[in-house]
């Protein structure tokens, strides 16, 4: 029996949070990687902090990836060991819908607190408090297309031994457009610009990753479970 | 229309045979036409005003390229025949193409980087094109370790088909990222690169040479594939009788 899309993805949505909650420290450590790796900076750089306010955007974008593809270990390898996602597949349900829903879930419990806690961190490498607002934004949006982006590449290697460093090496390349706009979104905001341009480009690659990255992990965890 | 030609492309003692026959005539032709742009490149025309003799780099830095490139989209059409049509020789191909044409990036980048040399004052600048052309490479190697880390091949097939397609989706978007970025970064004029005006006396060398370095390109497919058809098919019949 089929039942609507939306009820599926609801359910799924439930689960995964439900699980998430039940392990709190995997959903800790992440975040705790992202501020270690912004505490590094001003260590091997400079103390100075407005010397830090112009490597910040880099830090807290490539914090950010680094911390989103380590995040990324948790999006299947679970649910495809104990066999969850052959149940998913084997449903008659849509999988792609089922991954999205997954996908979103997997943003929701890793980009979007790191987003929301990443003012501590630029805070602390000297942003100015005004920016704060536009960068949790495009942190938002970006960590999003991120997720989606990193959904294909997880469902990718599941089928590898050790998927690990290959997911990194997968993704990375794969997430420059993301880096590049939301580092000048960043940029912009600490400097008093107009932020929309860069915004609306990240926009446009989430927007593409929503109609196309599903698709594309569904085909992937699909070869994965063969 | 008759499709028969489509369809013995799908087997392998027929695709095996095609490329014994064919590879030898793409590599004289490849070495022909390499030989003589070469001549023509390095002896027969003449220094360029400004940059003297070193501008002779571009008769392999630009064929290598447009090879880079050439090869990426020949790997991505050839893993989207196999997913859709489920053609094992198609995967096959796709293998073939990836380490060529991950060193044809690794020569664009290297001649870059020497003739950068005495005409930037540096190796390398972050230029838009170098740094694309260097994602390219990351997704090459991205590509060939996915391949390498699955053990199944089928699997492996499949899942680095995704990717090369996911890649050619991507490098646009990379692409014009890149360009956007540098924009912001504009202190750096000084590096910029003139488009020269060639001369035919330059030009038909260039032309040459890229028609060389794809027959060239065309030659190692079909041998790496041969050799890629003959390690999958180990255990057919055709194979005992192809090789023996």
């Amino acid at each position: 029996m089929r039942s609507g899309a939306s009820t599926v993805a609801r359910l799924v949505v439930e689960r995964d949070l439900r699980l998430a909650f039940r392990k709190p420290s995997q959903l800790l450590q992440p975040l705790l990687f992202f501020m270690i790796v912004a505490t590094l900076f001003p260590l091997t750089l400079t103390p100075e902090l407005s010397r830090l306010r112009d490597a910040a955007p880099g830090v807290l974008w490539i914090g950010a990836l680094l911390s989103s593809v380590l995040a990324l270990e948790f999006l299947f390898r679970d649910d495809a060991q104990d066999g969850t996602l052959e149940q998913f597949a084997l449903s008659g349900q849509s999988l792609t819908w089922m991954l999205f829903a997954k996908t979103c879930t997997h943003w929701l419990l890793s980009g979007l607190p790191l987003a929301l806690s990443a003012p501590v961190a630029a805070l602390a490498l000297g942003v100015p408090a005004t920016a704060l607002g536009s960068m949790v934004a495009s942190l938002a949006l970006g960590s999003f297309a991120l997720s989606l982006l990193g959904a294909i590449s997880a469902g990718l290697t599941l089928g590898a031994r050790r998927g690990g460093v290959l997911l990194s090496l997968l993704t990375l390349p794969l997430s420059v457009p993301v880096l590049v706009f939301g580092a000048d979104a960043t940029q912009r905001a600490i400097a008093g610009a107009a932020i929309a341009p860069p915004m609306y480009m990240l926009g446009a690659i989430a927007v593409l990753g929503v109609t196309l990255a599903p698709l594309a992990a569904a085909a992937a965890v699909r070869i994965g479970l063969e | 229309m008759n499709w028969t030609w489509f369809h013995r492309l799908g087997s392998p003692p027929h695709v095996y045979g095609f490329a014994e026959r064919w590879a030898p005539w793409f590599g004289g032709a490849a070495a022909l036409a390499i030989v003589v742009a070469l001549y023509g490149g390095l002896i027969l025309a003449p220094a360029d005003y400004q940059q003297k003799d070193a501008f002779r780099m571009v008769y392999v830095h630009a064929p290598s390229a447009w090879l880079s490139l050439m090869a990426y989209s020949t790997m991505a059409v050839a893993a989207a025949v196999g997913l859709i049509w489920r053609m094992k020789v198609a995967h096959s191909a796709a293998a073939a193409c990836a380490p060529i044409g991950a060193w044809f990036t690794v020569a664009a980048l290297g001649t870059g980087m020497l003739w950068g040399k005495p005409m930037w004052g540096t190796y390398w600048v972050w230029d838009p094109r170098l740094t694309s052309e260097l994602l390219l490479l990351f997704l090459y190697i991205g590509y060939m370790g996915l391949r390498a880390a699955i053990e199944d091949p089928q699997k492996a097939d499949k899942a680095s088909a995704v990717f090369a397609i996911v890649g050619v989706v991507n490098v646009p978007i990379i692409k014009f990222s890149v360009n956007w970025w540098n924009s912001l970064h504009q202190e750096a004029t000084v590096m910029r690169m003139g488009k020269p005006t060639m001369n035919g006396d330059m030009l038909w060398p260039l032309m040459l040479m890229f028609l060389g370095f794809t027959l060239y390109f065309a030659t190692v497919v079909l041998i790496r594939l041969r050799a890629e058809l003959l390690r999958r098919e180990r255990s057919a019949s055709w194979v005992r009788e192809a090789v023996a």
